[in-house]
């Protein structure tokens, strides 16, 4: 077992070298540089650009700067280009931001999808699962931000609540409840708006996992034994079609960066992906690199969690 | 001595359906899969249609501007005394009403079809290329060792590499830094989105590549190349051909977003995406620019999915509800 899971880590560490050297390759051989974000600002001249260039090691090879980026990203001494903050701190910041969106959408997303996807299983080709599979794939279909644009304003119109960034402008001196259900109000939208592709797709997979166990032969000894139906749907059915779940769980995890983009930007919300679009706005080289080097680590932990949780989970996996 | 060949009745017999007949009664028996299919050929003919009809004869001009007719709503006749007749829409109606610089906007729709198919579909035309290539090598060529490592290993460690990133946030990155221009959004699309094909492709050609025809074409020496792309890929294309319906409607999603964060394809032409996001910023004034991109989005990407759902159906026995 022990030697299972380092074999992994050490497997997911050779892996996350080639990506950091990838993704290094990728923004350094676009063009545009940080030092051309403001080409015509006249009092910019070419030594100050030679300057700056020089400052942040620019006019290296491209091989000696992926060493600096490293050097400095372990010694925590990476700043940002934009405002010369340490970069991790920043990161950290927004970490803390975008935790909240992120766990409350998880929440929705696995307590809507199962019962919806259970329900669906059962009453195969039932009103219920002809709407409910429509649905779905009208909500994976829709253009996100329409979408959302569509939700804030039935919200603000029919429920005046607020919606935009995360509390509302001068609270800050309001009693502890009111401040609190502030913050639950911003928090409910962008949530629910996050929410709705991964409920779609997640219901979907639930149902065609408890279409798969709904007629072995074991669910059928548990109705022979006269069990009542709802212990064996509940106890010998879906215990033995959670087990890919398990993988799905690693895999939502990068939606914490990549699929908030537009939602963060929609809402207002400064968590990472809206820092990860200014920084790419700036040109701000330190940032999107770390953030993309984060993003790998938390797949790669995520899958780490997931086969280690699928091993112990499931006894007919070998180490 | 010449012994009569014995002639079997059931060789004789042709089988009741073809395989691709079979697989056609099977999606027309799924309806909505059948009517968004029918759906989407229509949409074609549109889109062909608007590129001929905006760009070589022009019927209907998305790029005149008429500056007195702005946020006209969907079918106002043509009324103004200032535009030239010459200005005038087809019919004399604006269907879909005028934009923020009176521009029609059913004009600048027909011409946005065709840009955001094309887009869809070189972009997926793009990760089945990338996408059948590294997974035929990894399938045919797993076992070929490369110094210390397979053939195999090599490619798909380098497509779990890939799956690593976040893949808007990568989008975003590269389509931010690179100059602005509409083949740069399909290639970068294309080139993130192949992975999954790949994992099909290879997983097809592991167990095709023992079986008997690809036995039986080697032992004649055909060339390799022609195993793998001639005799092997046709019979790996269901699941490919299923995900590359979806990733259509993905890649299409996409250039929105993009559009959205003022990434996308950059004016003069027009997208269904870039014409909802100008749209957005004049949603209370005029709301029929954000929501006549907007449902037409939803029900073209609608269309994709179900059509490939009914694909999957169609080509996977296991899926079929009713016999």
């Amino acid at each position: 077992m022990i030697n299972f899971i380092l074999r992994n880590i050490w497997q997911r560490i050779i892996l996350l070298v080639f990506i950091s050297i990838i993704s290094h390759a990728v923004v350094h051989l676009a063009p545009g540089e940080p030092a051309l974000v403001d080409p015509s600002n006249p009092r910019m001249k070419a030594e100050d650009v030679q300057r700056i260039r020089a400052a942040y090691h620019l006019d290296e090879p491209i091989h000696i700067q992926y060493i600096y980026w490293v050097r400095d990203l372990f010694t925590g001494e990476l700043k940002s280009f934009k405002d010369n903050q340490p970069v991790m701190e920043k990161i950290w910041g927004k970490f803390l931001n975008s935790l909240p969106l992120f766990i409350v959408s998880m929440m929705i997303i696995w307590f809507l999808a199962f019962p919806v996807g259970i329900e669906a299983a059962i009453n195969r080709d039932s009103k219920f699962d002809r709407t409910s599979t429509f649905i779905s794939y009208a909500l994976i279909s829709f253009p996100g931000y329409f979408l959302a644009y569509l939700l804030i304003i039935f919200m603000v119109k029919t429920f005046n609540i607020p919606v935009i960034g995360m509390r509302t402008f001068g609270l800050e001196e309001a009693p502890l409840l009111l401040r609190s259900m502030d913050r639950v109000w911003h928090l409910t939208i962008p949530a629910l708006m996050s929410a709705i592709a991964g409920v779609a797709v997640l219901s979907r997979y639930v149902r065609s996992q408890m279409l798969e166990v709904i007629h072995q032969d074991y669910m059928r000894t548990a109705r022979a034994k006269g069990l009542p139906e709802d212990q064996v749907i509940y106890h010998h059915g879906l215990r033995n079609a959670l087990l890919p779940f398990i993988t799905m769980f690693g895999l939502m995890i990068p939606g914490l960066i990549g699929g908030s983009v537009i939602f963060e930007t929609i809402f207002a919300w400064p968590g990472m992906g809206r820092l990860g679009f200014e920084a790419i706005l700036a040109r701000d080289f330190p940032v999107i690199l770390t953030l993309n080097f984060f993003a790998a680590v938390l797949v790669l932990l995520g899958t780490l969690i997931s086969d280690v949780l699928y091993a112990v989970a499931d006894p007919r996996i070998k180490f | 001595m010449n012994e009569p060949i014995i002639n079997f009745e059931a060789d004789a017999l042709t089988p009741s359906k073809g395989l691709f007949q079979e697989r056609w009664d099977i999606l027309k028996r799924n309806r909505r899969a059948y009517v968004s299919f029918w759906f989407l050929i229509v949409l074609f003919v549109l889109a062909l249609l608007g590129k001929v009809f905006t760009q070589n004869i022009i019927l209907f001009d998305p790029k005149i501007v008429r500056l007195s007719e702005k946020f006209l709503p969907p079918l106002t006749p043509f009324a103004s005394t200032i535009t030239p007749k010459e200005d005038a829409p087809l019919v004399g109606i604006y269907l879909l009403g005028t934009d923020e610089l009176g521009r029609d906007v059913f004009a600048r729709m027909v011409e946005g079809s065709f840009v955001s198919l094309t887009i869809g579909f070189v972009a997926v035309g793009i990760a089945l290329t990338v996408g059948i290539f590294f997974g035929g090598l990894a399938g045919y060529y797993g076992r070929v060792k490369l110094a210390f490592i397979t053939v195999d290993t090599l490619i798909m460690r380098f497509v779990d590499i890939m799956l690593c990133f976040p893949s808007f946030f990568l989008i975003l990155t590269v389509v931010a830094l690179l100059p602005p221009s509409i083949y740069n959004i399909m290639i970068v699309i294309g080139l993130t989105s192949w992975m999954g094909i790949a994992r099909f492709v290879r997983a097809e050609f592991l167990s095709l590549r023992d079986q008997d025809f690809v036995l039986a074409a080697r032992s004649q020496a055909i060339p390799e190349w022609r195993i793998i792309f001639i005799h092997m890929v046709p019979n790996a294309i269901a699941p490919v051909l299923v995900s590359a319906t979806i990733g259509v409607a993905t890649a299409i999603l996409t250039e929105s977003a993009l559009s959205f964060l003022g990434f996308g394809v950059q004016p003069p032409d027009a997208t269904w995406g870039n014409i909802m996001a100008d749209g957005r910023t004049f949603l209370f004034d005029a709301p029929w620019l954000m929501f006549i991109p907007g449902f037409t989005i939803l029900f073209v990407v609608l269309a994709f999915n179900l059509c490939g759902e009914g694909l999957r159906e169609a080509f996977n026995p296991k899926l079929r509800s009713t016999p």
